[in-house]
């Protein structure tokens, strides 16, 4: 009786050991390439988060259906443990740590937003893990001279320069007075930064400089203030809550502004819930649909769009485009690699030049994507009420005309 | 014109504050409890709006509904937690109501999702002055429902049993039971009617600015600021410091920038706290 316990509690300890033992060593286990990512699935961050988990399992499941992963001659599959980060950064590190010291897991993507990569990628970095991010655009995620944070996306700062060029070339060339709203977050202010280096650019000039706090939810004193300095244009970004507090307040205090544009109108779901409101809105996004850039798995971005939008019931923000972009530099990597050793594939990470349905993808030294310039659309509606958004720059893949400058609230 | 503008936003914004601030005043000074989930309890009123709204109800009926649901969770809240602590100190009630704001925001967090919403009731705007001063009819339609809720609850008050039993109760508890004020139920009743306050509040909010799961502390904070300058049980008090308090936080916004508004009115806290510590330093009673 005594002699069965023991050998029963002998054989289990062993399975446990072995069960552990397999975990730890879980970075390619038998044809699965396992990768770790920590998502906001719960938290302020956790619309966005579910945009991005959906963007990775959309891409997952293509490239697996799709043949997989090709390395030494032998066929893999993409797998993905996922963990809560509630949207905390803390929680983050946290988690990437037992990503790779428990989990064992070699290669990462990553979570949602800048402060979230920020949190992130000193830990990935101190253990040598390669990470494909898709979400975190923040410049200083870039000079801190990491090696293993790769950048789908463009910078934070390149977002609405942009719109000061454009302001400046529908002014016949002349400079343009700017009003700014900032949000005082990373993001936000880097967007902030990219503006003023265009505002120094083009010899405009700055009459409003507002950094809107966290808790923002109202900013009728900066469009009093943007209603007596009459700008040529009206910059604001403060992630979805900025987008609509001002697309609000715009439309109640009937500000006229030649130009407005903003970040963040896709996730805010702009058209939707302010509607005709919200029309001649300018909107930075790092990709569009009607972009015509191409790739073997998702075709281009009207299929991408389709097939998304049927899989998940609606139509895809950028920033599950851009997730599921992810995917397709890490396979490509590991298939250039043709190892699992992770400064091969660091290495041939560093290399890639390749074009997907979401754009270019050329990684700078310091992680960034540099190959894919920002998009800018605008809110158009129709007279019954429906709007859409349509790409208006650059011009190379414009699919209306920009309308400029806005029509004033009492000619609406 | 700017100062008539900030002024005018300031006030409609203070009224609205001074309605959540009322419920705070009236628990606070009926059941000596400070609800840090004050500011939860209007967001989740702002969610019964915006539900109706996504239905195709106007929101404007949330100022109907949303009360009416609010005081049930109130009085759930009540009975489930706040009549546990009720009797033990300031710190331990603190920490309760801490504990239902963050149970609150997660959970609208979980049922309504991350994503910032409102709710339009397409009012237009009022412009007054030759077009320099614009009122968005919003504002002006919460800051009429608030005062219109003040004036109930103030007759309610005043001419009600319930409305005497509370008042009997917040002076002097002990007496109100000896004379057969069935306390149990003030405390409940009371802690219903913050609730349904926060409703009605919550609904205006989702009708004139945004709701978000975690943008609940700046109304609590808010509306303890306006508590402890304007004094417990003082109704006049309550609605000129939620106004001056509006003003306040605009002129800030306008003059210092828009990062220093939060701010400033933190800072203010503090300058009052410091200034005010003896009167908070009351004695406290509570009988069950």
């Amino acid at each position: 009786m005594k002699i069965n316990k023991i050998i029963i509690s002998f054989i289990s300890a062993a399975v446990i050991l072995l069960s552990t033992s397999v975990v730890s060593f879980a970075k390619v286990v038998g044809d699965k390439i396992v990768l770790g990512a920590a998502i906001s699935l719960t938290g302020k961050y956790s619309s966005n988060g579910v945009h991005t988990q959906n963007g990775y399992n959309m891409a997952v499941d293509r490239i697996n259906s799709m043949g997989g992963v090709k390395v030494g001659g032998k066929t893999y599959k993409f797998d993905i443990i996922y963990y809560d980060d509630e949207s905390n950064p803390k929680r983050a590190a946290q988690l990437a740590e037992r990503l790779i010291s428990q989990d064992g897991v070699e290669f990462m993507l990553g979570p949602y937003s800048s402060g979230l990569t920020k949190a992130i990628a000193p830990v990935t970095e101190k253990y040598g893990v390669p990470m494909v991010e898709a979400n975190g655009a923040s410049r200083s995620l870039f000079t801190k001279g990491y090696k293993y944070l790769f950048a789908v996306l463009a910078p934070a700062n390149l977002y609405l320069d942009v719109a000061i060029d454009l302001a400046v070339e529908k002014n016949n060339g002349k400079p343009v007075t700017v009003a700014m709203a900032f949000e005082q977050d990373a993001f936000s202010q880097d967007v902030r930064l990219g503006v003023l280096e265009a505002i120094k650019r083009t010899g405009s000039k700055q009459v409003i400089d507002d950094k809107l706090p966290k808790e923002l939810n109202d900013m009728a004193a900066t469009l009093v203030k943007v209603k007596q300095m009459k700008p040529d244009v009206l910059v604001v970004s403060g992630h979805t809550k900025g987008a609509l507090t001002a697309i609000r307040q715009i439309s109640e205090m009937k500000v006229d502004v030649p130009m407005l544009a903003m970040t963040h109108c896709d996730a805010a779901k702009l058209s939707k819930q302010h509607g005709k409101n919200s029309q001649y809105a300018l909107c930075a996004s790092q990709w569009h649909k009607t972009l015509t850039y191409k790739d073997d798995f998702f075709k281009d971005g009207m299929t991408y769009d389709a097939d998304f939008t049927k899989e998940f019931g609606y139509a895809p923000p950028y920033q599950a485009a851009e997730s599921s972009a992810a995917l397709l530099v890490f396979k490509d990597a590991f298939e250039r690699a043709n190892s699992f050793d992770q400064k091969k594939v660091r290495d041939a990470l560093a290399a890639t030049n390749m074009q997907t349905f979401y754009g270019n993808i050329k990684f700078a030294s310091g992680g960034q994507n540099v190959d894919k310039p920002m998009v800018l659309f605008q809110v158009m509606c129709d007279d019954g009420g429906k709007c859409e958004n349509k790409v208006v720059a650059p011009t190379k893949w414009a699919s209306a005309k920009l309308i400029h400058p806005i029509p004033s609230w009492s000619k609406r | 014109m700017i100062s008539v503008q900030a002024c005018l936003d300031g006030i409609l914004l203070g009224i609205l504050f001074a309605l959540i601030a009322y419920g705070m005043a009236l628990q606070w000074g009926v059941m000596n409890i400070i609800n840090i989930a004050q500011g939860d309890l209007v967001i989740l009123g702002g969610y019964i709006a915006y539900f109706m709204y996504l239905y195709g109800i106007h929101p404007a009926w949330g100022v109907i509904v949303s009360p009416i649901i609010m005081f049930f969770v109130g009085i759930a809240i009540y009975k489930l937690v706040i009549n546990k602590v009720v009797d033990r100190d300031l710190f331990i009630s603190i920490l309760a109501t801490f504990g239902i704001s963050i149970l609150f925001m997660q959970l609208m967090n979980f049922a309504f999702g991350a994503d910032v919403v409102l709710a339009n009731s397409d009012y237009g705007t009022t412009m007054l002055f030759n077009n320099n001063v614009v009122l968005p009819n919003s504002k002006i339609f919460s800051a009429f429902i608030s005062i219109v809720f003040a004036i109930c609850l103030v007759i309610y008050m005043k001419k009600s049993k319930l409305g005497r039993a509370i008042r009997a109760t917040a002076q002097n508890a002990r007496a109100a039971k000896i004379l057969g004020v069935d306390t149990e139920k003030v405390y409940a009743a009371t802690f219903g009617i913050n609730a349904a306050l926060c409703g009605v509040a919550g609904a205006l909010i989702s009708i004139t600015f945004t709701i978000h799961p975690y943008m609940g502390l700046p109304y609590t904070i808010r509306s303890f600021m306006i508590v402890i300058i304007a004094g417990l049980g003082n109704l006049p008090g309550v609605a000129m410091s939620g106004m001056g308090l509006g003003v306040f936080e605009e002129f800030a916004d306008y003059i210092l920038g828009t990062e220093f508004r939060i701010g400033s009115v933190f800072l203010l806290l503090v300058l009052i706290l410091v200034y005010r510590r003896f009167k908070l330093s009351r004695k406290r009673e509570y009988l069950k």
